[in-house]
């Protein structure tokens, strides 16, 4: 019995010390193959009497399992080791570029309308589109700028031969919905616009987005209260709106808006000419004519409109310095613009 | 509208700082663009008289003067060229500070001594021009102070004002809207009636009197036109962007400025019979006061005699009529021209001038006597005269008439959200010079004569709100009644589409909707686009067809800067006219160029048409899985053979394919550019997923290789199989194309994988072959196809 004892203490320390998988198989032949150490511990139980077998018979199966454990556990880390070498052997340079799956981005304008569309959605408002090339009663004459009227002189407008033009403001498309829908009206009209006019600050298509609210008791308090929510939101900061008198032919009254200056917060800096606030948007109450042109009855309902030039919110938002690089299509410009 | 500050003083005497005057102006809707000071800032310069003038020893263009400020004399060297003895001029004495830092010092000037300096209105920032000395007339008080004299410092205001305020293009409407804002009472200019000393007059006609509903005249005899304008009143109009020209030019111009009436002197000896107010003949020619030849049509109203057109109404003055220095006898213009008559005229010949700024916007009708007056009396205080009677000619039933309006408390409630008390209400309105009457629910009022932008009872709850102050007013958020907005689940949102492009790493751009009608030549499909009347520019003179010349053109900007790659798409309004019909639809544009992917050390290649072919596949898979449908295309833009259509159900929505390498050549690109110009609508309006029962059953891959003809296309293989009509065929693919040995000249060996699942049970060997074999067997029907050994 003490030679079993030894058996298995020199087996373990055999498997213990085995350094590859082939030592570690003549290992397992010395004590465990046909002619092992412990097979044959087991012929020698038949040298024994019945009583005594099964106790002899049962302690030697405890050595073969020990054994035999000890022998798994080893191969298994031994060929572990195996596979970690060999994978090291074929290590690659983590830190090189991985296969680009580049993502490109919206243009400026669009990431900046979506936003306003989005804004705008949240309160209930829904958008509403119409055509570029517009006719004059549609553009003008339904918002109550006549063809003698001083405010054409405001707009360059471009013309066809047939008389259309080319839109000059998204407003057509108030006129669009109010003359299709009844009221309660919540849209906003997003879209390009024209003007003759091509200088520094001026490109011969811009961007403006058009909101109209239409409906029973809208006030001028529910106006201002809309504008400046939607500026802070905007923003995203705590801003000081201003609302100045001013003159639309198809609002009354009318107003400018101007926001402190997102830049240098009202203190005075080159975009906002020092004066500390920048104009960003006009609005006012729907004008009673029209109203008239459209079909809405002006003893139910008022309503309040507003608009804006999308490129120069998007300007403000970015830091954009200079209106011309928006189309250009420079990549160099765009590719600023991820996502 | 630019003006002097101590002007506006002058009839509004408040204490307001200018800055609270800018803000109250821009809060109340008269916007300040700008405040100048009217001249440099400067300490201790006063008038000087020069005693004495003689040339300095050792410089021929400097002269020695003598000069004294009324108590000293002091020797001043001179380069002036209209220094001389008895000439009163600004004198800067030593010590005296000019601008922000020139301190006037003793110094020598070639050897001499100079106390001090003689000095130019340019020098002391009054004028722009270099013009010698600032001549003062004589009657000034010597050594007194210049800025004094001069009403200095001043500040001048320049109000930016909206078309529908007219009213304010005057000292006087300036000033009236000051004092409403200040709580002023304001001081009327006096236009006192000049009481006539001789019988002369002219007559006037009015042969259109909608035009010109009322003509006001006044001749005025021995009049010394010669006479210097006075410093005070060139100031003013100098301060008010007006130059000097003659004494009674600038008297027309200073009315004008302080009350608001254009008004015109004309020559009377050059009149020939009575005046007449007509629309001129067409074809008619007048040389303006500028030297410029009109030739005119008959919707210009013009102030004629018997002979020929003497001046554009309300606009600008003839030369043959104006005033010159041989002028004696003074024919005075004052008239009300009606707003629509004048409103574009002065646009379309170009001449934009103070006269027109203001008859357009509309002038005070009842305006054209009182001016007539002060005019008068400005003239014969400067320039003496024998006024004949004021002469009116008007046709009443042509003048404008007061507007009456009437507006009520529930209605100010209803629009502001606040309440005021009647009489606050009504002194508003009666300070801005509306005559008003308290009824039983508000207010009936009547409009001022100079206020046309009042009609309705909107136009005077704006008056409150701007004189209330819109700032000052409440704010809240439309109460609105909940409702649940449609989600149309069919329908593909635009932005999922353009993140999807993005996703796929193509940029979006936004080009111009007018494009150079050469580049759509080259790139459209032979149709020409529709051309705008007046372009901007002749290669931004056409609207655009497809979005094709605007990626181009993007494709070549990003190209000229070097892009190794450049991939963008855009959305937008293209413009299709078709007789009468112009069809406005929103278009999908994509352009790919250069390397298919970044550099990478894993290799590269070019973009090819499948690539863009495969972006344009997944634009169905985000429209709800709506497979497209390929065939071979043409467009003259695009490479032969290399050109798709792309149709779904049926319908095309339009083409793909790479520019053909003529016209890359030609635009200079040096790669291959692939183009997709798409109808964007059926790309948004997918469908709603009906769902199918899924197989419980194994899938079965078989692959198999036939060699067909070159001429055959894929699609034929695909329709083929699908001609079975087995619906246990789930799919079949493409997975490679070979041509070389082993397979015959002119054809090509497809490598096909079919996929074969049964809903109902698995699929056993004998039932799987007897499909592949049935494939193989149609195949070979209907495209030739042999398996290949």
């Amino acid at each position: 019995m003490d030679n079993l004892q030894s058996i298995q203490e020199e087996a373990l320390a055999l498997i213990e010390s085995a350094d590859s998988l082939a030592h570690l198989d003549e290992v397992r032949v010395k004590f465990l193959g046909k002619k092992g150490l412990i097979s044959a511990q087991m012929k020698t139980l038949g040298q024994l009497s019945a009583e005594e077998r099964p106790e002899a018979g049962a302690k030697i199966n405890a050595v073969r399992d020990r054994v035999t454990a000890s022998l798994e556990a080893k191969k298994d880390a031994l060929e572990r080791d195996a596979e970690t070498q060999s994978l090291m052997r074929d290590a690659i340079d983590v830190t090189m570029p991985g296969r680009p799956q580049e993502v490109a981005g919206l243009h400026p304008v669009t990431r900046t309308l979506d936003r306003l569309n989005r804004l705008f959605a949240s309160l209930g408002y829904t958008v509403a589109t119409g055509p570029e090339i517009e006719d004059d009663w549609h553009n003008f004459e339904a918002l109550n700028i006549p063809s003698h009227h001083p405010a054409r002189a405001m707009h360059d407008t471009f013309y066809f031969d047939d008389g259309r033009v080319l839109r000059t403001h998204t407003s057509p498309v108030q006129i669009r919905t109010m003359v299709n829908e009844e009221p309660p009206i919540r849209i906003v009209a997003p879209g390009r616009v024209y003007r003759c006019d091509s200088d520094l600050t001026h490109t011969p298509m811009f961007h403006q987005i058009e909101g109209l609210v239409v409906d029973r008791d809208i006030s001028f308090a529910d106006l201002k209260g809309t504008i400046i929510t939607f500026l802070n939101r905007f923003f995203e900061a705590d801003l000081d709106v201003r609302f100045r008198p001013s003159y639309f032919p198809f609002t009354e009254p009318s107003a400018e808006v101007d926001v402190q200056c997102v830049m240098c917060e009202g203190s005075g800096c080159r975009v906002c000419s020092q004066t500390g606030w920048l104009e960003v948007m006009g609005c006012g109450m729907v004008h009673p004519k029209v109203f008239e042109q459209t079909g809405v009855d002006t003893t139910m309902y008022t309503g309040f409109a507003f608009g804006m030039g999308v490129e120069r919110l998007a300007m403000l938002r970015y830091g954009i310095g200079d209106l011309r690089l928006f189309y250009e299509n420079d990549l160099q410009f765009l590719n600023q613009f991820h996502g | 509208m630019k003006a002097s500050i101590s002007w506006l003083k002058s009839l509004c005497p408040t204490d307001l700082s200018i800055d609270d005057i800018v803000r109250r102006l821009t809060m109340a809707g008269l916007e300040v663009d700008g405040v100048e000071p009217a001249s440099k800032p400067w300490t201790h310069v006063v008038v000087g008289e020069v005693l004495s003038v003689t040339q300095h020893p050792d410089a021929d263009k400097l002269n020695v003067c003598e000069v004294t400020d009324g108590e000293s004399t002091y020797q001043v060297v001179c380069g002036a060229t209209n220094v001389r003895a008895g000439l009163k001029v600004p004198f800067a004495r030593v010590g005296a500070v000019i601008g922000d830092d020139f301190r006037i010092q003793q110094a020598k000037l070639r050897g001499v001594d100079s106390h001090g300096m003689l000095c130019g209105a340019d020098e002391l920032g009054l004028s722009d021009e270099r013009d010698g000395l600032m001549e003062l007339p004589d009657h000034v008080v010597t050594g007194s102070d210049v800025a004094d004299l001069l009403s200095l410092p001043d500040h001048v205001v320049e109000v930016d004002l909206t078309p529908n305020r007219g009213d304010c293009l005057s000292i006087t409407g300036l000033a009236r809207e000051l004092g409403v804002l200040s709580q002023t009472t304001v001081r009327t200019v006096d236009c006192e009636a000049v009481d006539p000393e001789s019988d002369e007059t002219h007559d006037v006609h009015l042969s259109a009197p909608e035009g010109c509903p009322c003509y006001v005249g006044r001749v005025i005899e021995h009049v010394d036109v010669t006479k210097p304008t006075p410093m005070w009143m060139v100031e003013r109009l100098r301060r008010s962007g007006i130059r000097s020209i003659d004494a009674i030019v600038d008297i027309t111009n200073y009315v004008m400025l302080e009350l608001g009436q254009p008004m015109h002197a004309f020559d009377r000896d050059q009149l020939v019979g009575e005046i007449d107010v007509r629309m001129a003949h067409p074809g008619e020619q007048l040389v303006l006061l500028d030297g410029k030849t009109l030739t005119l049509s008959d919707d210009v109203l013009v102030i004629a005699d018997q002979e020929k057109a003497l001046a554009l109404a309300g606009i600008m003055g003839g030369e043959h009529s104006g005033i010159s220095e041989r002028t004696t006898t003074v024919f005075l213009e004052s008239a009300y021209f009606d707003p629509i008559t004048i409103a574009g005229k002065a646009r379309r010949y170009g001449l934009h001038t103070d006269a027109s700024a203001r008859f357009e916007r509309g002038v005070d009708w009842q305006l054209a006597e009182r001016a007539c007056q002060r005019a008068t009396a400005l003239i014969l205080d400067i320039c003496g005269g024998v006024p004949g009677p004021v002469m009116i000619t008007d046709n009443e039933q042509a003048l404008p008439t007061l507007q009456v309006v009437t507006l009520t408390h529930a209605r100010i409630k209803q629009q502001l959200k606040i309440e005021l008390a009647s009489e606050t209400i009504q002194q508003m309105l009666q300070a801005l010079g509306f005559d008003v009457d308290v009824t039983s629910d508000g207010f009936r009022c009547v409009a001022p004569s100079w206020r046309f932008d009042i009609a309705i009872e909107q136009d005077l709850i704006e008056e409150i709100a701007r004189i209330y102050g819109y700032n000052n007013l409440p704010t809240s958020l439309p109460a609105q009644a909940l409702t649940m907005a449609a989600v149309p689940e069919a329908e593909t949102p635009l932005m999922r589409l353009k993140h999807y492009l993005v996703d796929q790493d193509v940029q979006e751009a936004v080009t111009y909707s007018f494009v150079d009608p050469a580049m759509q030549a080259l790139l459209g499909d032979g149709v020409q686009g529709v051309r705008l009347a007046n372009p901007i520019a002749s290669n931004l003179a056409e609207m655009r067809r497809s979005l094709m010349p605007g990626l181009v053109e993007a494709v070549r900007h990003n190209v000229n800067r070097q892009a190794p790659r450049v991939r963008v798409f855009e959305t937008g309004q293209c413009f299709v006219s078709s007789g009468d019909q112009l069809d406005q639809s929103e278009r999908l544009g994509i352009a790919l160029y250069g390397q298919q992917a970044p550099l990478h050390f894993s290799g590269d290649r070019l973009v090819d048409f499948f690539d863009l072919k495969g972006i344009v596949d997944g634009l169905g898979m985000v429209n709800g899985g709506g497979s497209l449908s390929w065939s071979s295309g043409e467009h003259p833009a695009l490479a032969p053979g290399q050109t798709a259509r792309v149709s779904i159900n049926g319908q095309s929505i339009g083409i793909v394919g790479r520019l053909h390498p003529r016209l890359a050549r030609e635009l200079d690109l040096p790669k291959p550019l692939f183009l997709a110009d798409l109808n964007l609508s059926p790309l948004l309006s997918g469908q709603v997923t009906a769902f199918k029962a899924i197989s419980r059953y194994p899938r079965v891959l078989r692959d198999l290789a036939v060699v067909v003809d070159d001429s055959i296309a894929w699609q034929q293989i695909v329709d083929a199989v699908e001609s079975l009509g087995d619906s246990r065929i789930q799919s079949v693919e493409l997975f490679d194309v070979y041509r070389g040995t082993g397979v015959p000249e002119g054809c090509q060996s497809l490598a096909l994988s079919l996929s074969l699942q049964d809903p109902e049970k698995t699929l056993d060997d004998v039932a799987i072959q007897e499909m592949v074999d049935q494939v193989v067997r149609t195949l070979g029907e209907q495209t030739g196809a042999e398996l290949r050994g």
